[in-house]
């Protein structure tokens, strides 16, 4: 393998050496299957653990054996204790592998068993990867290569045969992207992979993934499964998946090993197992009870629909166009160069489209938190509504003082975190209402009620950022019920969403449908179209042969410097 | 460091569906892409270091024309090296030049006085001495401004933890924390902006007067710093289950980082441009150390 060697060798050439290898030289060579490490089976033991500091245990007296070789779905709620348990295998749980029970003042306190290849887990280094949800945090270096060699460099592997491992993992992935791609260029479904790459790189003979594709698109979720198959397919390694959505792995598994719900009934905490067998069987035995508890499963496995059916009300009045829209970040590109489309009240659109059409620009455009860049998005009279005593406000949305814009159009972000303001989910769901000075009373009760609905009145107190991920996306979404504006804006509301919270937001959006808001939600979900009855709006990315409109104004309040800034902009 | 890197570049790759062909990777000049390949860019980041570090300290040991003068000269008759066409080069220089002008008014203005007033306004006045101090501030400004942009541009991050790991033997842990740290940094300037949307969608955009103000950025900030932090715990957790950071362990290098002729060779330029603006300024008389 010359190309290997050279490639392998030093960097004496300078960075051409290594960065501009023929990758198809050894395309035929590196399957990973040479010296590809041992398929490691799992053993627990009344396997507990305790987080520092917490008084429940995050997971009590698990037993568990997964056999080497074996594939295995892991499903639970939330509080189950899936992640921790994939951490513990891992050996990245603080004092894991630590010290016997009652060693007060550690970060975290372990009883019983847990085994790896017949060993304490995390005893060896590499024995066991991790590839974990979010792509964004994965991404340990900025070239694509060395991101997957990290890996191999911490177990101390010999620099010469690093570089064919990277090669063989990056095939294995389906990554076809030279070694010098820069990480920050791929896509969420390339993140993902590139990590599973770096995992594979490592040669485990246990391969964990904590939901995996629970951050991504459709063709991603599909980019995602399909590496994992190949790659899992030819060194044979143990796989343990944690993900609620069931579809997605259920033909990829062997085994469905079902998690009991933690702080249940004298039952501790999470980790006893409640079903565990074939994926069809435990399905058709345990389908509406997984359902219940949020799990994704497929509709055949269970006896009725996740939300009841709707009649989506008549739509009624134009509230907020777009005409002949262009739209660009600040500094970036032109996402979207020419767009129409009206939201009505009462109803709700889908705006859908591959990743890169500029569907969230486009959203925050209509939004009136970005400033367009040709065409115009206007407000009609319905939206602009009473403006009280002085001058009529404007009818282009990103022109409005920010408490217009808070009363007129709600907006809902992908990461809730961004737009949680207060100490308290109380707080935050009584921030814009008091923002737009509606009285004490009103406030109060409306807060209560949404508490209510939510099912956070326990937790009216606590900060925001300690709620669960589905807690925070549906606290978010109330925000913008509570001021009650006509038109709302959400960008992939129901994304890494499990069912039950899925079906919550349903309900509350069906709620802003049925109250006569315009609904628009940048979505990849089929099933949230489907349950809204939205209409469609697919973009498609950006046609450079498309001209640019030039930005109409609404006639007021632009001073000369904007208006010659906007020209030079469009 | 400037801007945010390749968020640009993620949008088209992700929009052909396929990945763009290799746009280069972000330097620590915030260059994403685009270097030509030259001496200077291919060259070892601990050798450009030590040349900019030549460079600067030859000429922070003295204030005077001739010395900045002659370096200047120099370094813009080297500035090809940079591997980087002129204008978006210029645009990359400007904070400097912009900086030099200012910094060299200021001493005219305030520098110690001597020779003949040339404009004297109460106690502000500009004296030839103090004109003269001012433009050797201001040729100073750019005779170590210039080198130093050209040369962080050139330096990948990469390469340079390579290099302070391996060669300088400095802890691998803190060089690969902070080069994994340093990605992120780029990531937050993306946040900053999606946390100023959010809230201006949730009526927090109007701040009048600075109370108000200063209250606003606090609570932004502090929102980035838990995303931040949150971003950081999850990114060091995916590298410790990637083997990293367990205490004692060895390591191997997939890259090496060595020294080759060409990097003695930019040690060697640097360390010219330094003698001949030391030699310039002794011969003519102007040299006038700093300190002493």
């Amino acid at each position: 393998m010359p190309a290997l060697a050279a490639a392998a060798g030093a960097r004496g050439g300078g960075r051409a050496a290594h960065r501009s290898p023929d990758r198809t030289a050894d395309r035929s060579s590196g399957r990973p299957d040479d010296g590809a490490a041992e398929p490691v089976g799992v053993v627990a033991r009344g396997w507990s653990w305790r987080h520092g500091g917490r008084r429940r245990a995050a997971v009590s007296g698990l037993d568990l054996v997964v056999d080497p070789g074996e594939r295995v779905l892991l499903l639970g709620p939330s509080g189950s204790g899936k992640s921790t348990l994939l951490a513990g295998l891992v050996g990245v749980l603080p004092d894991a592998d630590a010290q016997g029970p009652g060693d007060e003042g550690a970060e975290g306190e372990a009883t019983g068993e847990l085994l790896v290849g017949g060993a304490p887990a995390g005893a060896r280094r590499g024995r066991a990867g991790l590839v974990l949800q979010d792509p964004e945090s994965q991404v340990v270096l900025a070239r694509v290569g060395d991101d997957v060699a990290f890996g191999c460099e911490n177990l101390e592997v010999p620099p010469a045969e690093i570089w064919p491992r990277v090669r063989a993992a990056l095939d294995a992935v389906g990554l076809d992207v030279p070694l010098d791609h820069p990480t920050a260029a791929l896509s969420g479904g390339q993140k993902q992979r590139l990590a599973l790459a770096g995992v594979l790189a490592m040669r485990p003979g246990l391969v964990l993934l904590d939901e995996p594709t629970a951050n991504l698109d459709p063709a991603g979720v599909q980019e995602v499964r399909d590496a994992v198959v190949r790659a899992v397919g030819a060194t044979g390694a143990t796989l343990v998946i944690v993900e609620h959505r069931v579809a997605v792995w259920a033909d990829v598994v062997d085994r469905v090993v079902v998690l009991g719900a933690g702080g249940g009934a004298g039952a501790g905490g999470g980790g006893a197992v409640v079903a565990d067998g074939p994926p069809e069987r435990v399905l058709a035995e345990h389908g509406d009870e997984l359902a219940a508890r949020g799990v994704w499963v497929p509709p055949r496995y269970r006896s009725g629909p996740l939300v009841p059916g709707w009649d989506a009300p008549e739509p009624g009045g134009e509230l907020l166009a777009a005409r002949a829209l262009a739209c660009a970040r600040p500094g970036g590109p032109v996402a979207v160069r020419s767009a129409d489309l009206a939201l009505r009240a009462g109803s709700a659109t889908a705006l859908t489209g591959p990743n890169g059409a500029g569907k969230t620009t486009l959203a925050l455009t209509l939004a009136g938190l970005l400033e367009p860049v040709g065409g115009a998005v206007r407000a009609f009279p319905d939206l602009v509504g009473d403006h009280g005593p002085g001058p009529a406000p404007g009818t282009a949305p990103w022109r409005w003082r920010s408490r217009d814009l808070l009363r007129r159009v709600g907006t809902v972000f992908q990461d809730p975190e961004h737009q949680l303001v207060a100490a308290t989910v109380e707080g935050e769901l009584a921030h814009g209402p008091r923002l737009l000075g509606r009285p004490e009373a009103e406030v109060r009760r409306r807060t209560d009620e949404l508490l209510e609905r939510l099912g956070l009145t326990a937790l009216a107190r606590a900060h925001p950022f300690t709620l669960s991920g589905g807690e925070k996306r549906r606290l978010s979404v109330a925000t913008a019920l509570a001021v009650g504006p006509r038109v709302v804006v959400l960008d992939e509301p129901t994304f890494g969403q499990d069912a039950l919270t899925w079906a919550g937001l349903v309900e509350l959006l069906r709620e802003l449908v049925d109250g006569g808001a315009a609904l628009l939600a940048v979505t990849h979900d089929a099933d949230l179209v489907g349950a809204l009855g939205a209409r469609v709006h697919h973009l498609a990315p950006p046609d450079p042969a498309v001209p640019l409109a030039p930005r109409e104004d609404d006639g007021r309040s632009a001073s000369g410097l904007r208006r010659l800034l906007g020209r030079r902009r469009a | 460091m400037s801007g945010a890197p390749t968020t640009g570049t993620s949008a088209t790759a992700a929009a052909a569906g396929a990945p763009a062909p290799t746009a280069g990777t972000t330097t620590l000049g915030g260059l994403a892409g685009g270097l030509r390949s030259t001496p200077l860019t291919r060259a070892n980041p601990l050798a450009t270091l030590l040349g900019g570090l030549l460079v600067a300290a030859a000429l922070l040991l003295t204030v005077d024309v001739v010395s900045a003068a002659v370096a200047l000269v120099l370094e813009v008759c080297l500035l090809p090296l940079a591997g980087l066409a002129p204008r978006p080069l210029l645009v990359r220089l400007l904070p400097v030049l912009l900086a030099s002008v200012p910094a060299g008014l200021v001493t005219a203005v305030i520098g110690r006085d001597a020779g003949a007033v040339l404009v004297g306004l109460g106690p502000l006045t500009v004296t030839e001495g103090s004109l003269g101090l001012g433009a050797a501030i201001t040729l100073r400004v750019l005779a170590v401004g210039v080198p130093g942009v050209v040369l962080l541009l050139a330096t990948d991050p990469t390469d340079l933890a390579d290099g302070l790991a391996q060669r300088l033997r400095l802890p691998h842990r803190f060089v690969l924390g902070g080069l994994a740290g340093l990605r992120l940094v780029g990531l937050l300037v993306v946040e900053w902006r999606t946390l100023a949307m959010a809230r201006r969608a949730r009526g927090l955009g109007d701040a009048r007067g600075p109370l108000a103000g200063t209250r606003v950025v606090a609570g932004q900030v502090l929102a980035l710093l838990v995303i931040a932090l949150r971003r950081a715990t999850r990114l060091a957790l995916a590298m410790e289950a990637r083997g990293f950071g367990v205490p004692g362990a060895g390591r191997t290098w997939a890259r090496t980082s060595s020294f080759a002729a060409r990097d003695a060779g930019v040690v060697a330029v640097c360390a010219a441009v330094a003698a001949a603006a030391t030699a310039a300024a002794v011969l003519a008389g102007t040299w006038a150390p700093v300190l002493g």
